[in-house]
């Protein structure tokens, strides 16, 4: 037997802030993503897109498209088996009554938005796919439109679809609003303005898919959600089992590749043509045709005490559906269930709306409705502490969340809230008070707070599923469904199946994302992957640990519970110790398997009744703050980002490093929404079709962001995390427009804050 | 028409349209899938590669302008196996998330510290602005890049 070791105490790789597998196979290029693969006989794929945001298809004709070089296949509407996809949105309001979300693959006889997919194309190479698409002849006959959601729910708009143009409609109600009202000492009242921003994720949409070897359609493509196979068996007609989504590692996703991208297009095209297809959307294309995030107008008032006790809110809120559906009415629901904040109010009205226009259609984007709502409640936070002249730490100290606290929706905190300690870290980070390097220039500092559900709305019934096994030489694999979108989702499901059985990182190797042959883990998305997949990992891990443990005890001479498992060796209390190896030989000969397959549900609840206002709607919450030191150009109005500290309760820290990321490149992302990003529509035509005009935030433009990542052991997820993916893009544009009223007494309330919105609230242009 | 190059030290002869750019020639015409289309506009910088050791973005450049120069992707960085120090500097310092643009940022700054080789951070900052990051926010980039200029130092 091998000599004693001498170990620590407590997690070895856990809490490590250990090297991501995955960033040394991208670092020399050698991840294939999902671009880049090719294969023998491969044909190009291009999607037709409607030029017009409402316009009637009186006829279609391909007869030039087909007759040019190249051509394999053209397709329309009447060529798609099932031409419509659904989503069923549970949980609606009774005045909309259950939603089925509804979109057709390619459009029949009528164009919603610009962009609209109208006829596919798959030839032989991109150039000649691209020079068919531009000889598929439309005959539009252009339709009013509408494309402002208050000019949508008037009398008399032109409808988007048939009935009325409101998708959704959520109400709270909790308290007495309007009595409250009469107790405040001071009323604050504002409307704030978002805008439609874009995922941006470096990686256009792109996939390859072929009819494999089995007769089953094949599509490798980036992807946050693997599930989508089963809308492309719908769409093609055949059996669920007969198609397999492969999910590349993603050069981002952000939201933007939850709903389907270009997996129902190639399965189409590989059914119609049996050889392999390649799609890989421009940039130009992904900007004009991608779901946005949704603008709202955010009607606040909140009444206070004398003392800062935020006493009532009453709040409408507005947003844009674009053309379809898609996930409007779920973020609508986040809105709702966040839009008093991360603070104790017992009086709340909310009347929150969504109307279907001829904008692109709004989906899924990082911080999902929630994030929206920030800019609004910590406006009006910060305006109520200055008009009682409390300091932004104090002020929201005073009102912040605590356990055992109810949310105006019913849901009771059930963990701990570490929003103050939060608050005055990100303050406090903030240092010195910057001296303006010039007599035109101003500086101040502003606080935003905010809290993000991760995790599914509870009557989703969310689920995971991990498989962990031993090879016999004692070197792990850990198979699991979960995409990864770049944030080490995959490398730190090997930190906990590493750390639970004993062995080192480099002895494990994972697969993820693949419909066919990982247990399906759900969506990277609704930042839930590390919560969820994360404690199916877990406790498949365990259970393993359970059976080998139970083998290596008697070839150790000892008992079971004493058994340790470190670095690739089981140990006995007395010194004795074994290889895993010897004892996976042993599990192979007394037939105890050496794999297990964990499956973690999480909590799980039935839809309440808002406005009743008594349950759970998300499994727990992730808080944070973040506190900004910005110069404002009184003669230009240009706002610079001098300083940035963005805290957030993490639960438990799986990769320190990767936590970190997360909150760095989540505050960027969010400063690029306060501060530059807008998706500019024209009566629904997109203004911003390349990088060169939609603008992103680049080096030059992005502050050190100082992550402060506090653990309270407090989450859901393995070892207390909570998830971050989402919460840090949250609180940087309030923060910032906090900062810009410090410094110069001037308010910006419409996103984003551009230098000319800062020179018209300092007064020097007109408004 | 015939364009030869040498990529990542290896003569490469090829026969392309002459308005084929290179990236298109890297991925397509030779199945090299070590520079990233980004935005085929120029502006992000993940197609980025190394022509005679400048950085240029290959979705401009037109692959006739390669001939009879050197063309070097980050693949090409690779010493008898191992990491070019920069790489592993990105790899430790979690500088890499979803790591579409971490080939055009290594040779964007590789590029640069050859020009300038003790730039401080405000001066990688600005040398980096035409690299577009989604994940990051930078911070770590700029981290692991001065910790490889600050490494090379102690080295000597």
């Amino acid at each position: 037997m091998a000599e004693v070791r001498t170990v620590e105490a407590g997690l070895r790789i856990v809490g490590q802030p250990v090297v991501r597998h995955d960033a040394r196979d991208k670092v020399q290029a050698a991840t294939a993503y999902a671009g880049d693969w090719a294969m023998a006989g491969m044909l190009h794929a291009v999607v037709v897109r409607s030029p017009y945001p409402s316009a009637r298809i009186r006829r279609i004709d391909m007869t030039r498209a087909n007759g040019m070089k190249g051509v394999v296949a053209v397709l329309t509407a009447a060529d798609v088996p099932r031409n419509t996809l659904w989503t069923d949105v549970p949980g609606q309001t009774t005045e909309v009554g259950p939603l089925r979300a509804r979109l057709h693959v390619l459009a029949e006889g009528r164009v919603r938005h610009q962009g609209e997919p109208v006829a596919l194309i798959a030839a032989e190479t991109e150039e000649e796919a691209r020079a068919a698409s531009e000889a598929v002849d439309v005959d539009y006959e252009p339709l009013p439109g509408v494309f402002d959601p208050d000019l949508a729910l008037a009398s008399g708009a032109p409808l988007v679809h048939e009935g009325s143009n409101l998708l959704a409609h959520w109400r709270v109600a909790r308290g007495d609003v309007d009595l409250a009202f009469t107790r405040a000492a001071v009323v604050v009242e504002g409307e704030y303005r978002t805008q439609f921003v874009d995922s941006s994720y470096l990686e256009p949409e792109s996939g390859v898919a072929w009819l494999d070897s089995d007769g089953v359609i094949t599509i490798r493509l980036s992807t946050q959600v693997i599930e989508h196979f089963r809308d492309v068996a719908e769409v093609l007609a055949v059996p669920q089992n007969r198609v397999r989504v492969i999910g590349t590692y993603l050069g981002g996703g952000f939201g933007g590749k939850e709903d389907v991208t270009v997996e129902v297009y190639l399965g189409l095209l590989v059914l119609r043509t049996g050889r392999p297809v390649k799609m890989v959307w421009t940039r130009q294309e992904s900007l004009l045709a991608r779901a946005k995030r949704h603008p709202y107008v955010m009607r606040y008032r909140t009444g206070a005490s004398a003392s800062g006790e935020i006493l009532a809110h009453d709040i409408a809120l507005l947003s844009d559906s674009g053309a379809y559906a898609y996930l409007s009415a779920l973020v609508l629901l986040y809105s709702t269930v966040t839009a008093a904040g991360p603070y104790r109010v017992s009086n709340v009205r909310v009347d929150a709306r969504v109307a279907y226009t001829n904008n692109p259609p709004t989906s899924a984007m990082r911080g999902f409705g929630a994030m929206q709502m920030v800019f609004a409640y910590e406006s009006q936070m910060d305006r109520v502490g200055r008009a009682l002249g409390l300091d932004p730490v104090r002020v929201r100290q005073l009102n912040a969340l605590r356990r055992g606290d109810i949310l105006p929706v019913g849901q009771v905190i059930e963990t701990h809230v570490a929003l103050p300690e939060l608050a005055a870290r990100a303050w406090a980070g903030l240092g010195e008070r910057p001296v303006p390097r010039a007599a035109h220039v101003r500086v101040g500092r502003g606080l935003a707070c905010n809290f993000q559900p991760y995790g599914r709305i509870v009557w989703l019934h969310d689920w995971s599923s991990a498989w962990v096994g031993f090879e016999m030489d004692g070197s792990l694999v850990v198979r699991c469904g979960a995409p990864d979108v770049g944030g080490g989702q995959a490398s730190s499901l090997c930190q906990i199946a590493a750390e639970v059985l004993g062995v080192d990182l480099d002895r494990v190797s994972i697969h993820i994302s693949d419909s066919a042959l990982t247990p399906l883990a759900g969506t990277t998305t609704a930042s839930r992957q590390l919560y969820m997949s994360g404690n199916a990992v877990l406790k498949a891990s365990r259970e393993l640990r359970e059976q080998i443990v139970a083998v290596a005890a008697p070839m150790l001479a000892t008992d079971a519970a004493a058994v340790r498992l470190e670095a690739g060796i089981a140990l006995a209390p007395d010194g004795h110790t074994l290889p895993l190896a010897d004892i996976l030989r042993q599990c192979a000969r007394v037939g105890v398997s050496r794999s297990h397959l964990g499956v973690y549900h999480a909590p799980a609840g039935e839809p309440v009744d808002f406005e009743k206002g008594q349950g759970k709607v998300f499994p727990d919450y992730t808080f944070g703050a973040h506190a900004v030191d910005a110069e404002v150009d009184t003669e230009t109005g240009v706002v610079r980002v001098l300083k940035h500290v963005a805290a957030h309760d993490v639960g438990r820290a799986i990769n320190p490093q990767s936590v970190a990321g997360q909150i760095q490149g989540g505050a960027v992302q969010g400063l690029g929404y306060g501060l530059m990003e807008e998706v500019v529509l024209e009566d629904g035509i997109n203004m911003t079709t390349s990088f060169a005009s939609y603008l992103i935030p680049s080096a030059a433009e992005a502050p050190d962001v100082e992550a402060v990542v506090v653990e309270s052991g407090e989450g859901l997820g393995p070892f207390g995390a909570r998830g971050i993916g989402e919460p840090p893009i949250g609180p940087p544009a309030a923060a910032l427009a906090n900062a810009i009223e410090d410094a110069t007494g001037a308010r910006v309330s419409t996103l984003p804050i551009t230098a000319e919105r800062v020179a018209r609230a300092l007064g020097l242009v007109p408004p | 028409m015939i364009v030869g190059f040498t990529l990542n030290g290896r003569p490469r002869e090829i026969d392309v349209p002459p308005s084929q750019t290179l990236l298109r020639t890297l991925r397509d015409t030779l199945g090299v899938f070590d520079a990233k289309e980004g935005c085929s506009e120029g502006v992000c910088g993940a197609c980025t590669v190394l022509l005679d050791g400048r950085p240029v973005s290959s979705c401009l450049v037109l692959t006739p302008t390669a001939r009879g120069r050197r063309v070097l992707t980050v693949r090409g960085l690779e010493r008898a196996g191992d990491l070019h120090p920069l790489q592993t500097a990105f790899v430790e310092h979690g500088a890499v998330q979803c790591g579409f643009c971490t080939p055009g940022m290594v040779l964007t700054a590789l590029a640069f510290l050859e020009q300038r080789p003790r730039p401080d951070r405000e001066e990688i900052r600005a040398a980096l602005a035409g690299n577009l990051c989604r994940c990051t926010g930078y911070a770590k980039i700029l981290d692991a890049v001065e910790a490889y200029v600050s490494g090379r130092r102690a080295d000597g």
